[in-house]
């Protein structure tokens, strides 16, 4: 058992969970809940994966898995923005239409074999650091690599520029951002659809770089909820959701790695000797995810967390109140 | 409050239909496979296991291109698993599988093998359910069957065991046959395996040969659960692999899955990174040899003889059903079938080796290895399919465990209460409760 290749595992499995968590903070901000996170993710592995294997371009499936849960996304946009439905309903719902369509549009694409995948590759220089360097920069894959891209670009964004305070405004109190000029109804589809696409991102990483193919609804195996929890845990910061995303992504390697030695600190290996701890290990994930969720649901926790104030309340303009 | 109202209900609305289209949509059109999503619950959301039977598929096929009964009868549904009807006059055989019929291992085998029946056996009409969870749901199923009056139902999971005879009970009529489980009615309910330890101890000894040669004798073992089959098929692989290459040992990764594909690769990656130079697997995805790729190792696919595919794959103990299920069903037609422990050996013509069955060649790897231990696997193979060398004589003494106790004496032979039950209270002298020398793991902890 080695940690450098726990969390080096970690890290790459652990990018699939940053890409859909960093979207739900982006449609969250804008005030909009939504629970679809694993449809979208399935729809975006699944056609990822189709168009990267009849087209023999990966990137291009990347686009198209972004393009079609970002699509996908607009579906839940219209029904909480434009007609104000429950938010928890129908993004409930939209996991469901999303998983069903997948399975229905994937059928027979799990016995192709994985063909065009995204490369990997170590970055010269940084990969000789010691520690740091085979765990982050040793052959990964180039989602790797945009992952810790995009955590703190999501991060400026959000905190240090004009848009970004639009996007914090239209999740706490939308009314003052409306009188300020700001067009509530047209950011919060754009968020929600940047969500979506990053959705689509996280399936697109699993389905042509993390594990390649398309497994039904196992291609995802509730990671999609597991993100939805860890906005939370994130409290809307992209940088802090690194942290949760990857660690949970080493937490999935170690319950296989930690059955290995028969010495663990010194002393005789429980998860060898009992082999049904490891299923305790792997509810953990599923666990953290309901106890934050149920944490996150009372509303003076949320607003210590830092929460968006307006999230989950559909914008009514000329409404009183928030 | 002005609009808010009809825009709410609007909504709602738009959203039913979406769900409804969802839910029918192509089912009556192409008679495939449909998504059927299931009602929202919030303790689905969360855990993983209850999400994959919310989203499960369930697929019924009529396989026979002409069913007349089939055609005009609504399909009937039992949750979210639409059962298949009968064909008047015909002999009826349903089977349910665990994963899709197309999962490239287990359940693929299971399916072809209903293929094979289907064509030699003139006068059946064949019908499957595929990804119906262990369990409560499996039960449903089964019952759906028996009463739709299919005459013969395979049950294909170990966890089928016992919802099968839970049904078996209420109908006396209709034969149940079940794979790979340890109970019987010796009525209608019967019980079928087959000595795949004999095709796993080939692949070890293939496996152990491949490691010596490139000077690296880690081994590793993807098991799913700690059941007497898996520990059995472990020894019977590190006994095979001992024979080649005394030095080498065998890592083990529980991975408590039959079909996770996932996970089944990152527990592949888990053995191969832990320095396994051959990887071999209990589960039902040729994941093994997928990794093995990757990694530049090795990788022994299971189940399917079509699983051994990429360059980086040895070989495959694999099954081959059709014959034994074709045997069977026209056994219990003809009323001479006697359910019960039907265990085959390798002269039945129900196991196969990869790469070493008639019309087949031995893959890349396995052909670059030495003379004299390709022709031992030839020649112990052959023996195999005269029925010379059974699964007893794998289990044959001395035996030694990885704690260096002798379990078996020389001269002995483990039996079949031994092969398939942990503990001596069930009545096996031996039993299955060791692991083979050379493995690196402990026993299952004992209730």
């Amino acid at each position: 058992m080695d940690p450098i290749i726990i969390l080096q595992a970690g890290v790459a499995t652990g990018t699939v969970l940053l890409f859909a968590t960093i979207g739900e903070i982006f449609a969250e901000r804008a005030g909009v809940l939504n629970l679809g996170v694993e449809g979208m993710m399935l729809m975006g592995a699944m056609s990822a994966f189709s168009v990267a294997n009849s087209t023999g371009n990966a990137w291009l499936g990347v686009l198209v898995g972004m393009l079609v849960a970002g699509l996908l996304s607009q579906l839940h946009a219209f029904i909480v923005i434009q007609l104000q439905a429950d938010q928890v309903v129908s993004g409930l719902a939209l996991t469901f239409v999303g998983t069903g369509l997948s399975l229905v549009l994937g059928e027979g694409l799990s016995k192709a074999g994985a063909g065009a995948l995204l490369p990997r590759f170590s970055l010269p220089g940084l990969a000789a650091i010691p520690f740091l360097g085979p765990i982050f920069f040793t052959n990964q894959s180039v989602m790797v690599y945009l992952g810790y891209l995009l955590a703190p670009a999501a991060w400026y964004y959000i905190y240090h520029t004009r848009p970004g305070m639009n996007l914090r405004a239209i999740g706490e109190y939308p009314a003052a951002a409306d009188s300020m000029g700001v067009n509530i109804y047209r950011l919060r589809y754009f968020y929600v659809f940047v969500g979506g696409m990053l959705a689509g991102l996280a399936g697109a990483t699993i389905s042509l770089a993390v594990s390649p193919g398309w497994f039904s609804e196992l291609t995802t195996g509730g990671q999609g909820w597991i993100a939805v929890g860890l906005v939370i845990f994130a409290q809307w910061n992209p940088l802090r959701a690194m942290f949760g995303a990857y660690a949970f992504g080493a937490l999935r390697r170690l319950i296989l790695d930690i059955q290995g030695p028969a010495l663990l600190f010194g002393a005789s290996n429980i998860f060898k000797t009992h082999q049904s701890l490891t299923y305790f290990l792997e509810m953990l994930p599923y666990a953290f995810t309901v106890i934050i969720l149920v944490i996150g649901s009372r509303e003076a926790v949320r607003n210590r967390l830092g929460a968006p104030a307006a999230l989950g309340v559909p914008y009514v303009r000329g409404e009183r109140g928030r | 409050m002005h609009k808010g109202s009809f825009l709410r209900w609007s909504g709602m609305l738009a959203l039913l239909a979406l769900l409804l289209s969802a839910c029918g949509g192509t089912a009556p059109a192409t008679g495939g496979a449909t998504a059927a999503p299931a009602a929202p619950t919030a303790a689905s959301a969360a855990e993983p296991t209850a999400a994959v039977p919310a989203a499960a598929t369930a697929a019924p096929a009529e396989l026979t291109a002409a069913a007349p009964a089939a055609a005009t009868a609504a399909p009937a549904t039992e949750g979210n698993f639409q059962i298949p009807a009968v064909a008047d006059g015909k002999f009826n055989v349903a089977m349910i599988l665990l994963g899709p019929h197309d999962d490239g291992g287990w359940s693929q085998a299971h399916y072809e093998g209903l293929q094979y029946l289907e064509k030699n056996m003139p006068d059946a009409h064949v019908a499957y359910v595929e990804n119906v969870p262990e369990g409560a749901d499996s039960e449903q199923v089964i019952r759906s069957l028996a009463r739709k009056g299919f005459n013969l139902i395979f049950t294909t999971s170990f966890g089928y065991m016992d919802p099968t005879a839970a049904v078996a009970e209420e109908f006396p009529d209709i034969t149940f046959i079940h794979v790979s489980g340890y109970k019987t009615n010796n009525a209608n309910f019967g019980n079928l395996f087959g000595a795949m330890e004999s095709m796993k101890y080939l692949a070890g000894m293939l496996a152990g040969a491949r490691a010596k040669q490139d000077s690296n004798p880690k081994l590793g073992y993807m098991a799913t659960f700690p059941i007497p089959e898996e520990l059995r098929l472990g020894n019977a692989f590190a006994l095979g692999m001992r024979k080649t290459c005394p030095e080498c040992t065998l890592d083990v990764r529980w991975i408590n899955t039959w079909h996770d594909p996932v996970k089944e690769k990152e527990g592949a990656a888990s053995l191969f990174d832990a320095g396994a130079q051959v990887v071999f697997t209990g589960a039902d995805t040729p994941a093994s040899a997928d990794v093995a790729q990757e990694k530049g190792r090795w990788g022994i696919t299971y189940d399917w003889s079509g699983s051994c595919k990429v360059e980086r794959c040895l070989t495959a103990p694999y099954w081959n059903w059709g014959p034994i299920y074709t045997k069977i069903a026209q056994d219990v037609k003809a009323g001479t079938y006697k359910p019960g422990f039907d265990y085959f050996d390798a002269n039945s013509g129900g196991l196969g080796l990869y790469g070493f069955m008639e019309g087949q060649t031995p893959t890349k790897g396995v052909a670059e290895l030495p003379a004299e231990v390709l022709q031992q696997v030839k020649d112990t193979l052959a023996k195999m399919q005269k029925g010379d060398f059974t699964r007893f004589d794998v289990f044959a003494g001395p035996i030694k465990d990885n704690t260096g106790k002798e379990i078996v004496p020389a001269g002995a032979k483990l039996e079949q209460a031994d092969l398939d039950q942990f503990d001596s209270k069930t009545g096996c002298k031996y039993c299955m409760y060791w692991w083979a020398e050379g493995i690196n793991a402990e026993l299952p902890k004992l209730n």
